[in-house]
């Protein structure tokens, strides 16, 4: 049978089973079902990626048409997939982590009454994650995209009885409908430009450079909105903290691991488009670092482990934009593989303290909890480490290429860009210390309940750390030696057709570069070290911080800016549409009509009531005015 | 013939046996119209080919005048939608005393039928205003003395709107060429450019009235909150479909000599409806006015869609007919199940009602994301095709109009919020199985609708070319 067949099929039939029958079924045969569906897409990928890498026929990938979507006039759209050297990637890491992440939720999530609903869920977003990437034309992409968006909505609002949750999950919603309708007009204006939505036409007609610079900027500026709703960029990122409302391993696998990275994966599959729109790409980077920025400053005084995780995100996403907007694409993609298995990692490690903390999420009220937790502390550093760049750890060697690219791109921006990576060296390690080591806060809860979580949990996490530690392997720098090293430039450059690959920098520049970057890390681990561990500083409560940190932690106030200018506004506008516009102008002009008629009737009537003399009175009057006018004419 | 006949015959049995005999079993009789239009579809050896076949032609009190009907694949979308949503609006009746509702909705069924199939100009008036009464009786039966204000208004607006059309179809008649009501005589008229205009605003207003369009609502929201759960669905889910289908029926090959002096006013209107529409529904309490308002904004869409005369715009717009029917009823069923379950039908009074009832919960879900036009639901294609019909035909308001999706998952949303999800206020009756098959087979058609809506375009396709051809015949206003 089919590959593709069966890598989205897998996912859908467990969410079928489990959303149908689920509720009757052991927790355990729900909860190994939908792991194993996953797993199962999961080892097939993995064949096809060794038959792209191994077999030279194979080059061009799977294609698989399963139906005809919609046919009308000259548009035409298939439900087709295919199989390319990025799609298997993206396929890779999401049933790959995902097969990881369904594991853990086995444990995370046994005691939730919604058990089976949340498997059923999490199936049903793999699969729309898959459709996203799998697709072989812009519409796959954007059945995905709103298929994700809803799985997402469905899995922040899990618990909802709690009406902030769902407050939360209709704002992510939303938000990223803003984002959906600036892709749906890009979409038009590809059908419009090109006649077709397939990516195998529109790309080489793209990349063939006859169409006007100003359509091509138009077209990616729409896609870009697409993906700053679904990456969460300035300035549709504020769903994404909130976002943290759903169960733990919901925020690992939908809202830092996957689905937030689909916009760098539109832009990345669009290379040919953004490569010769320049506009754009100054807009991406400029975007990009700024949300980048704001967001590490905000993570600074987060509290909530989820949110200075969830600020993290937002921020890591930023500097893949970055990479985007300064041309290097195979950057970007490399970032977004370590950052997956990092940023899953640090989840899947904060949703075992929550687990063993028994729901409570405030920092302030953890400390030394590596005594407790061994699997769960060591993981932990270890993904903290790699976030924050540590030698020859992952996001070491992801963030240097960015960092390289900007430094060859615009100084400023490297500048910026190692601000970026600064402050998160702060804040992750402020995190890490305050929950893993000084003393023990929480009074509401003993020390001597807090336990280790069980091997469903741990095994993930050490999983995890692994790939933490050795996903650079994936694209080395060349100082390493030209044998090992960029190997996944070398495996997407068939994707990538137009971006240069060589850099022009030299061995001694890339060198201080990498001592900068190594400097930083050290600064960051000392400062906070020294605070949080020699000092054992807790951070103050929020009513007690002063100025800027006011300002941090309450978000810059821009979900209260959001509020006050767009969603107030809005709602007041519906209130007087519907109460003055509505019923007086428009109800009021439809019943002043009848009443005009009801006026002329009355008249009407008073001129009939039967008085024999008012009839001689007009008769009279009419015969003199009617004879009148035959006289004078 | 028989597809009008059965439902009227069923009617006047209802009105006489009706008390006696179960919902169930006239909600089944009811269903036998639609067993019964498969039937004569399929004996009748109908190619669909596009051409609006005769399948039954009497000469009635003159010679112009027939008792014609026809089918073809738009028509037979439509029959579809008013046999298969008759017998679950049917369904929905609970209450015994609302059971001398029956033969009202039998014979609005025939009515409709007669509509959607009338190939004579005066048959298609006398249809149209046949479906009127049937609904101003529903409206008013079991309802507040309040309401009685507001189904007036609502029958003499839309009276108003079908003698204006039948002063136009007047006109023409005295055109033709041997006095004729026949479609295909109307269609041979030719008018010159006052003339059509004039003709075209007699329709037009019987339309937009009907639909509505932006600004001709006014009576739409109030009759909807007033009149019973039946009354409602009758309305929305098929009732408005008569001014759609005769925009695209008869105005619009018909008239077509104006087609492009009312192409940006009728587009313009309609867009503007659809934000007006989405917009006040942000904020509704009552559920029945909430959808009301949701209701213009999307047929609102539609009529902007056939308006840009583009070939996907008019047939996602037929499509998105279709969808709209089966939505809009499946949401006054839910309100109605929620106001008798929960003794509310106020978004303030209600919440959490999700805990009580997973089925009911699922069901209502996946309702409102066909609504809110979500990929795998009906809602997604339809509107898919209307918002390129209108962005190819003007960017700006391809963009305006594209604010409905925002704008639709922010009320859609807060109304699943407001009534199923957080506290519970309220308790909610059992629901049973029965009352909920109905809506079973509605959001089976959502999915496999929105799964694969060629399976409806497929049909409608021949049709829609005929009609685009036969306009740019009248007038070559397409190129």
């Amino acid at each position: 049978m089919n590959s593709i067949a069966l890598i989205l099929g897998l996912p859908i039939a467990g969410f079928l089973i489990n959303g149908l029958f689920g509720k009757s079924l052991p927790k355990s045969v729900v909860g190994w079902l939908g792991t194993f569906a996953v797993l199962a897409s999961f080892v097939i990928a993995l064949g096809v990626f060794n038959d792209l890498r191994l077999n030279p026929d194979f080059q061009n990938g799977l294609n698989f048409k399963l139906y005809t979507f919609l046919n009308v006039g000259n548009f035409h759209v298939d439900f087709a997939f295919s199989l390319d050297r990025l799609s298997v990637m993206m396929t890779l890491i999401i049933t790959g982590i995902g097969s990881l992440i369904h594991l853990y939720s086995i444990a995370y999530m046994h005691e939730d009454e919604g058990f089976y609903k949340f498997f059923a869920y999490l199936n049903l977003f793999i699969f729309n994650m898959l459709i996203l990437v799998l697709g072989s034309n812009f519409m796959m992409l954007f059945f995905g995209w709103e298929g994700v968006g809803l799985c997402s909505y469905l899995l922040i609002g899990f618990w909802y009885k709690n009406a902030e949750y769902g407050k939360a999950a209709r704002k992510a919603f939303v938000m990223n409908r803003i984002g959906d309708l600036g892709l749906l007009m890009g979409l038009f204006l590809i059908f419009h430009q090109y006649q077709s939505l397939d990516y195998n036409i529109v790309l080489p007609k793209i990349a063939d450079g006859s169409t006007s610079v100003y359509m091509l900027t138009a077209i990616s500026m729409c896609l870009f909105v697409g993906a700053m709703g679904k990456s969460a960029q300035i300035p549709l990122y504020t769903w994404l903290p909130d976002a943290m409302a759903g169960p733990t391993p919901v925020s690992a696998l939908i809202h830092a691991a996957t689905m937030v990275t689909a916009g760098v994966y539109l832009i990345v599959r669009c290379e040919a488009l953004f490569y010769l729109s320049p506009i754009t790409n100054n807009v991406i980077m400029w975007v990009g670092l700024a949300t980048s920025l704001l967001a590490a400053f905000i993570g600074l005084k987060q509290n909530d482990i989820k949110k200075v995780l969830a600020y993290s995100t937002v921020s890591q996403l930023g500097l893949m934009f970055v990479a985007i907007g300064c041309g290097a694409y195979t950057a970007a993609m490399f970032h977004l593989a370590t950052h997956a298995f990092f940023k899953a990692l640090l989840f899947l490690g904060s949703g075992s303290v929550i687990h063993a903390m028994h729901h409570e999420q405030d920092i302030r009220q953890m400390g030394g909890l590596k005594a407790k937790m061994p699997i769960t502390y060591i993981t932990f550093l270890i993904g903290t480490l790699a976030i924050t760049g540590f030698p020859f750890l992952s996001g070491f060697f992801s963030k240097d290429e960015i960092l390289i690219a900007a430094f060859e791109h615009n100084k400023i921006v490297y500048i910026l860009a190692v601000l970026s990576a600064t402050v998160t060296g702060l804040y992750m390690f402020r995190m890490f210390f305050t929950t893993f080591h000084g003393t023990y806060r929480n009074h509401h809860h003993s020390f001597e309940k807090v336990h280790e979580s069980p091997w469903q949990m741990s095994v993930p996490l050490m999983v995890l750390a692994v790939l933490s530690v050795l996903g650079g392997l994936l694209n080395l720098p060349k100082y390493l030696g030209e044998g090992v090293s960029h190997k996944l430039a070398h495996w997407l450059a068939p994707i990538l057709p137009m971006a240069e690959n060589h850099s022009e920098i030299s061995h001694s520049t890339e060198f201080a570069l990498l001592g900068v970057a190594v400097t930083v890390f050290i600064i960051a681990f000392l400062y906070t070290r020294f605070k949080y561990v020699s000092r054992n500083a807790v951070p103050e409560s929020d009513e007690k911080t002063p100025y800027l940190g006011k300002l941090l932690v309450n978000k810059f106030y821009v979900d209260e800016i959001y509020d006050t200018i767009i969603v107030k506004p809005l709602e007041m506008c519906s209130q007087i549409v519907d109460s003055f516009v509505d019923s007086k102008i428009i109800g009021g002009f439809v019943s002043g009509i009848s009443s005009v008629l009801l006026k002329i009737s009355n008249l009407n009537k008073r001129i009939q009531n039967g008085n024999i003399e008012y009839y001689l009175t007009f008769m009279v009057i009419a015969l003199a005015l009617f004879l009148g006018f035959n006289l004078l004419f | 013939m028989e597809i009008i006949i059965l439902p009227l015959f069923l009617s006047v049995l209802a009105a006489a046996f009706g008390s006696k005999v179960n919902k169930i079993v006239w909600g089944a009789l009811s269903a036998l119209t639609l067993i019964a239009m498969i039937w004569v579809k399929s004996n009748l050896n109908i190619q669909n080919d596009g051409v609006w076949h005769t399948t039954f032609d009497m000469p009635w009190f003159s010679s112009g005048i027939h008792f014609t009907l026809g089918i073809d694949g738009f028509t037979g979308l439509m029959l579809l939608l008013t046999n298969i949503l008759s017998p679950i609006i049917i369904f929905s009746i609970n209450r015994d005393k609302q059971k001398s509702l029956l033969p009202l909705i039998l014979f609005m069924q025939a009515a409709l039928n007669g509509v959607f199939m009338a190939k004579d100009g005066l048959m298609f008036y006398i249809f149209w205003e046949l479906a009127l009464i049937p609904i101003y009786f529903i409206c008013l039966l079991y309802s507040s003395k309040d309401a009685f204000k507001t189904t007036i208004k609502f029958f003499i607006y839309t009276f108003i709107g079908s003698l204006a059309m039948l002063a136009s179809l007047i006109y023409l008649y005295l055109k033709t060429k041997n006095h004729s009501f026949a479609y295909e005589e109307l269609l041979a008229v030719q008018l010159n450019h006052i003339e059509s205009i004039w003709v075209g605003a007699g329709f037009l207003f019987a339309f937009a009235v009907k639909i509505p369009i932006f600004p001709f609502h006014s009576w739409q929201a109030n009759t909807y909150t007033h009149a019973p759960a039946q009354g409602s669905m009758l309305l929305s889910g098929i009732m408005l479909k008569m001014g759609l289908y005769g925009l695209l029926r008869w105005y619009m090959p018909i008239a077509a000599e104006s087609i492009s002096f009312y192409q940006p006013i009728i587009v313009t209107l309609s867009v503007i409806g659809i934000i007006y529409g989405a917009v006040i529904a942000i904020k509704q309490n009552d559920l029945k006015r909430l959808i009301a308002f949701s209701s213009l904004s999307h047929v609102g869409l539609i009529a902007a869609g056939f308006f840009t005369l583009t070939e996907i715009g008019i047939q996602g717009g037929i499509l998105q007919m279709f969808v709209h029917g089966i939505n809009v009823v499946a949401l006054f069923y839910i309100v109605e199940i929620i106001e008798t379950h929960a003794g509310s039908r106020e978004l303030s009074g209600l919440g959490g009602l999700a805990k009580f009832n997973r089925l009911f919960a699922a069901i209502y879900l996946i309702v409102v994301l066909g609504t809110a036009a979500v990929p795998f639901t009906n809602g997604f294609p339809g509107e898919f095709m209307l918002l390129k019909g209108v962005f190819d035909y003007n960017t700006i308001s391809g963009v305006f109009a594209g604010l409905t999706i925002i704008l639709c998952a922010v009320y859609m949303l807060r109304m699943y919020q407001f009534s199923m999800l957080g506290e519970s206020k309220t308790s909610f009756k059992e629901i049973g199985i029965k009352q909920l098959w109905p809506l079973i087979i509605l959001v089976a058609i959502i999915l496999v609708i929105g799964i694969s809506p060629m399976l409806i375009l497929d049909k409608v396709n021949p049709s829609v070319q005929k009609i685009m051809l036969e306009i740019s015949n009248s007038k070559g206003v397409l190129s």
